[in-house]
C-alpha cells in the first residue's frame, strides 16, 4: 500500500483531496491502440484498476453506463472502445477483491424503477460493507428507449421531476426497515410513481448508498444541491472550476445543507513525465492515438453533417459553420447536452474537459485532424509527478473541485503511474490520506451518515 | 422412461437459500462448501414479496471467491427490464469466467405487482409466455455481437466490426427491444438458463429454452413422465431434446444421522409436504436414492435444497457425494472450467454469425 507516515509540520486544517477512478467503457479517451491495452470486459482488468485504486487509498472507483450503442445513420460507430459490464453486477464481484474501496455505479434514473434499484443499490452496500454509491443519470439520448419497456423518452424537465422523485422514494425505502431491523410497509404516490408494499432489504451499513450526479444544466445542478453528496462534472479548468463550484455550493443553503455536504469532483485526465517538455510529448502522442484519421473525419461527420467521403484528414475544414442543432448522429436531442454526449462517445471535438473553449479555428488553418486533436483530446493536467501534484493540490485549495475523479487512458495499467508517482506527493503535501479512516465511503469523503427518517 | 437417454453423466447441484442473509461471508461460505463437492452449479432463490438481498447480485460478489462451479441467481421476468436482465446475467458469466446461470421466474402476486405500479397482478400461463419471449430475446442479445467483434484494427482504426454488432429488432407481446447489447458477448455465449418446469405454465417455455429444467417431484414416475414430455416438446420446438438437462428437485433434511430415516422416509424416499417433496434421512439413504433414479434412466441429475443449509450441505457435501464420488458416479473434481462443461452443453452458435444477419 501506498501508506507514508503524516509528514510533520502539517497544517492541521488543511482541506483534503479526494479520489475516484474512472471507467467509461465506452469512449474515445481510453487508448486502445497501445500495445499496453488490454480487454475491456475481463474481470482482470477492472480488477486491476479497482485494486491499484485501492493501493493509492482511492475514495471509490466508478463507472459508467450508456444503454444504447452510439450509431451514425443506422450503423454502429467503430473508432471508439465500446463494451462494458453490467455497472452493479461488477461492482458486486470487485467487492469481493477490495476492502476499502468505494464502489460506484452510473445507473440511470429513466429506464429503472426505483423499487428494483433502491434494492439493488442496498444489496451491493449490504455486500460491500458499505461503500455503495449510485450516479443518477437520466439520459439524453431518445433512442435509449427502443431498448426498454416504456419506449419512450422524456425531456429535460420530466427526467429531473422523475429522477428527484426517484431519489426520494428510493430514500424512503432505505429508512422503510428501522435501524434496529423491522420491517415496515411503505406507500407513495407521486407525479411519476405510484408505489406500495414492504421493502425486501433492512437498511444497510450507510444508511443510504452516496448518491452522485453528473448534468451541468441548470435543473442538474438544482438537484445536486437538492440532494446529491458528489457532483460530477466535466469543468476542468481552474476559472471554470471555481465559477461552477461556488454556483453550485451556492445552493446547498436553500435546502439546509452545508458546503461540506457535497463534493465536486471534476473528471481528469493526467500524463505524467519525467520532464515537463516528455510529459508535453507523451501527451502530444497520446492525442494522435485518440484522434486516428477515420475517427477525426467521423468527428466531422457528426459535427458538421458533412459527407465524409468528400474529405481527407489532412485536408482542410468545411468552409461551413457546424449546424448548432444538427441530429446527425442518431438520439441526440439537443446540442445542449454536450457533456451528455461525450459519455456514450462523442467526437473528440466536444470530448474537452474545456468544453465551451475550445472550438476549432479555421482561421489557424489546420487541417481536419489536426483540429481535431486540438481541439479535443487535451489532458487536464500534465506535467511532473510535482507539478501535477502542486497543480491537484492548487485546485482544490483554491476551492475548483473537493477532488478528482481520474480517468485513466490505458485499460488496465492507466491508474498505476499516478499511484505509485503523484498519490505519494499529494501525501507529501498534506492535501490526501496516507491510510484508510474507516470502512464506509461516507466515512472516506467525511458525509455523515444520513438521519434515518421512519 | 422409455425416451430416456439417462445414465449419461451424473449432475448436482444445490440451493444457498437462507432465510434473509444479508452478508456476503455466509454465502461465500456456502459456495464454497459446495464446490469442495464439486457440484455443477448452486442456486440462490430471489423474490420480491419475502426479505432478502438480490441473488444476482450476492452471486457477483461469491464469483471472485470460488473458481469452478456455476452459479445461478434466480431472477424474475415480470417486473423487471429484460434489456437490463441480460446484460446482468451476461456480466455474471463474464466476472465468474463462464459460470453463469439464469433461473428464470415470475412474479404472479398482486402484492408484486404494487411494487412496481406498472401493471397489475397477471395469470401465470401470461407470465410463462411473456418469460418465454424475455428468455428469447436474452439469448439474441447475448448474441447481438459477435465474439469476434472486436478488431482493434490499427491500419482503419477501427476497434470493432461494426458488421458484428447486430440489432435484435425484437418485438414481443408487451416490449420490444433494439439492441445490440451493451455487454460483449459472454464466455459461455450463452449462459445456462435454467427453468422450474413443475407447474404445467411453464413446461413450454422451459422445453424451448432451457438448458435444465428443474422438476420437483416426490417420486420417479412423477419426474420421468415431466421429462418425457419435455423432451418431446423440445423435439417439436425443433430443438435436439438431449440438449435439455431434467433435474429431480428436493428438499432435503438430513439432520436425522448416519442411517436413521424415520420409518417410511429416507430409504423409503421422499414424500409430498406443503413445502415440496422433501427427502428425510441420512446421507448415505440419499447416495443411494441419487443412484438409484439416475441408473433408472429418471433424471440427469438432482437439485437439491437444504431445509438447514450449513448442516445439511455439509453432510451433502461431505456424506452423500463422497459416497457417489467413492462409487464413481459423480465427479471428483472439474474437468472443465464453465458451467456448460460440467452440464456437458456444447457452447452456442451465435445465430447472427451462422446467417449473417445484417446489423
Ligand atoms: C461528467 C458527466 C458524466 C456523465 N456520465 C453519464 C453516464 O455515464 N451515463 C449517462 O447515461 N449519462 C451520463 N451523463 C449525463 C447526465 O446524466 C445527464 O443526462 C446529462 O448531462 C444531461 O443533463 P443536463 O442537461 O443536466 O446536463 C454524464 C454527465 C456528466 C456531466
Amino acid at each position: 500500500m501506498t501508506v507514508r507516515s503524516e509528514p510533520r509540520g502539517r497544517r492541521p486544517f488543511k482541506k483534503h483531496c479526494h479520489l475516484a477512478a474512472y471507467f467509461p467503457g465506452v469512449d474515445n479517451t481510453t487508448v486502445w491502440a497501445d500495445p499496453r491495452s488490454k480487454s475491456q470486459i475481463d474481470f482482470s482488468s477492472l480488477e486491476h484498476l479497482a485494486r491499484t485504486a485501492e493501493r493509492g487509498l482511492f475514495d471509490f472507483f466508478f463507472l459508467a453506463e450508456g444503454l444504447r450503442l452510439r450509431e451514425h445513420q443506422g450503423r454502429i460507430h467503430d473508432p471508439d472502445a465500446v463494451g462494458r459490464p453490467e455497472s452493479l453486477t461488477v461492482l458486486n464481484a470487485l467487492a469481493g477483491v477490495t476492502e476499502h474501496l468505494g464502489l460506484a455505479a452510473t445507473v440511470n434514473a429513466t429506464f429503472n424503477e426505483p423499487y428494483e434499484l433502491a434494492r439493488r443499490l442496498a444489496t451491493l452496500d449490504h455486500l460491500s460493507g458499505g461503500r455503495a454509491a449510485w450516479n443518477v443519470v437520466t439520459s439524453c439520448d431518445a433512442s435509449t428507449g427502443e431498448n426498454f419497456r416504456r419506449g419512450n423518452f422524456l425531456d429535460r424537465a420530466d427526467r429531473y421531476t422523475r429522477a428527484a422523485e426517484f431519489v426520494g422514494l428510493a430514500r424512503k425505502l432505505w429508512d422503510s426497515w428501522t435501524p434496529d431491523g423491522v420491517s415496515r410497509p411503505f406507500a407513495h404516490r407521486g407525479q411519476h410513481f405510484d408505489i406500495a408494499g414492504e421493502f425486501t432489504v433492512p437498511r444497510s451499513p450507510q444508511g443510504h448508498p452516496v448518491v452522485i450526479q453528473a448534468g451541468d444544466s441548470d435543473e442538474g445542478r438544482e438537484f445536486a444541491a437538492a440532494t446529491a453528496d458528489i457532483v460530477f462534472t466535466r469543468h476542468g479548468t481552474l476559472e471554470a472550476g471555481r465559477s461552477f463550484y461556488a454556483d453550485v455550493k451556492r445552493r446547498l443553503e436553500k435546502y439546509g445543507r452545508t458546503p461540506d455536504e457535497l463534493k465536486i469532483m471534476p473528471g481528469v485526465t493526467v500524463v505524467l513525465g519525467d520532464t515537463a517538455a516528455e510529459a508535453q510529448e507523451k501527451a502530444a502522442e497520446i492525442r494522435r492515438q485518440q484522434v486516428s484519421p477515420q475517427n477525426a473525419i467521423r468527428a466531422l461527420e457528426q459535427v458538421w453533417g458533412a459527407d465524409p467521403s468528400a474529405y481527407d484528414p489532412d485536408g482542410p475544414l468545411p468552409e461551413t459553420v457546424p449546424v448548432a442543432d444538427s441530429a446527425i448522429t442518431q438520439g441526440r436531442t439537443r446540442r445542449g447536452d454536450t457533456v451528455a454526449i461525450a459519455e456514450t462517445g462523442v467526437p473528440p471535438l466536444e470530448r474537452s474537459p474545456r468544453v465551451g473553449e475550445a472550438r476549432p479555428s479555421k482561421e489557424k488553418g489546420l487541417p481536419i485532424r489536426q483540429t481535431a486533436i486540438e481541439a479535443g483530446g487535451r489532458q487536464s493536467f500534465v506535467g511532473t509527478p510535482e507539478a501535477v501534484a502542486a497543480e491537484l493540490d492548487e485546485f482544490v485549495r483554491k476551492d475548483a473541485a473537493d477532488g478528482f475523479i481520474l480517468q485513466p487512458l490505458i485499460t488496465p495499467v492507466g491508474l498505476d503511474e499516478f499511484v505509485d508517482r503523484v498519490v505519494p506527493l499529494l501525501q507529501e503535501r498534506g492535501a490526501f490520506r496516507t491510510e484508510y479512516q474507516g470502512t464506509t465511503l461516507r466515512s472516506h469523503l467525511g458525509l455523515p451518515d444520513p438521519a434515518w427518517r421512519g | 422412461m422409455t425416451s430416456s437417454n439417462g445414465r449419461g453423466r451424473l449432475h448436482l447441484a444445490a440451493a444457498l437459500d437462507q432465510a434473509a442473509v444479508f452478508d456476503a461471508g455466509s454465502h461465500v461460505e456456502l459456495a464454497r462448501l459446495a464446490e469442495r463437492g464439486g457440484l455443477d452449479f448452486v442456486t440462490l432463490d430471489d423474490t420480491f414479496a419475502r426479505p432478502g438481498p438480490d441473488a444476482l447480485a450476492v452471486l457477483s460478489r461469491v464469483a471472485p471467491a470460488t473458481a469452478r462451479i456455476g452459479l445461478v441467481p434466480t431472477v424474475t421476468t415480470t417486473h423487471t427490464e429484460p434489456f437490463h436482465v441480460q446484460a446482468a446475467v451476461a456480466t455474471l458469466d463474464w466476472v465468474s469466467r463462464g459460470r453463469a446461470g439464469w433461473r428464470i421466474e415470475v412474479s404472479t402476486t398482486e402484492g408484486e405487482a404494487r411494487l412496481f405500479g406498472r401493471r397489475h397482478a397477471v395469470p401465470a400461463d401470461e407470465l410463462w409466455r411473456e418469460a418465454g419471449e424475455v428468455a428469447d430475446v436474452a439469448a439474441r442479445l447475448w448474441d447481438s455481437r459477435e465474439d469476434d467483434a472486436e478488431t482493434r484494427d490499427l491500419t482503419t482504426g477501427r476497434f470493432i466490426g461494426r458488421d458484428k454488432l447486430h440489432h435484435v429488432d425484437f418485438a414481443g407481446g408487451g416490449f420490444s427491444v433494439k439492441g445490440p447489447s451493451i455487454v460483449p458477448r459472454p464466455p459461455q455465449g450463452h449462459p445456462v438458463r435454467v427453468v422450474d418446469a413443475t407447474e404445467g405454465h411453464a413446461r413450454r417455455t422451459a422445453a424451448r429454452y432451457a438448458d435444465v429444467a428443474l422438476v420437483r417431484a416426490a417420486s420417479p414416475a412423477q419426474v420421468a413422465a415431466v421429462r418425457d414430455q419435455l423432451r418431446q416438446l423440445a423435439s417439436e420446438f425443433g430443438r435436439n431434446p438431449d440438449t435439455l438437462r431434467v433435474l429431480a428437485s428436493l428438499l432435503v433434511d438430513l439432520g436425522g444421522g448416519e442411517h436413521a430415516a424415520e420409518p417410511g422416509h429416507g430409504g423409503g424416499g421422499p414424500r409430498q409436504t406443503v413445502q415440496g417433496p422433501l427427502y428425510r434421512g441420512g446421507p448415505v439413504d440419499l447416495a443411494e436414492l441419487i443412484a438409484g433414479w439416475h441408473a433408472d434412466g429418471v433424471v440427469d441429475g438432482f437439485h437439491l435444497t437444504p431445509t438447514e443449509p450449513r448442516r445439511d450441505l455439509e453432510r451433502l457435501v461431505n456424506g452423500t457425494v463422497a459416497l457417489l464420488q467413492h462409487r464413481g458416479l459423480f465427479r471428483t473434481f472439474y474437468p472443465g472450467s464453465t458451467l456448460r462443461e460440467h452440464l456437458g452443453l456444447a457452447r452456442p452458435a451465435n445465430r447472427y454469425a451462422v446467417t449473417g444477419g445484417a446489423s
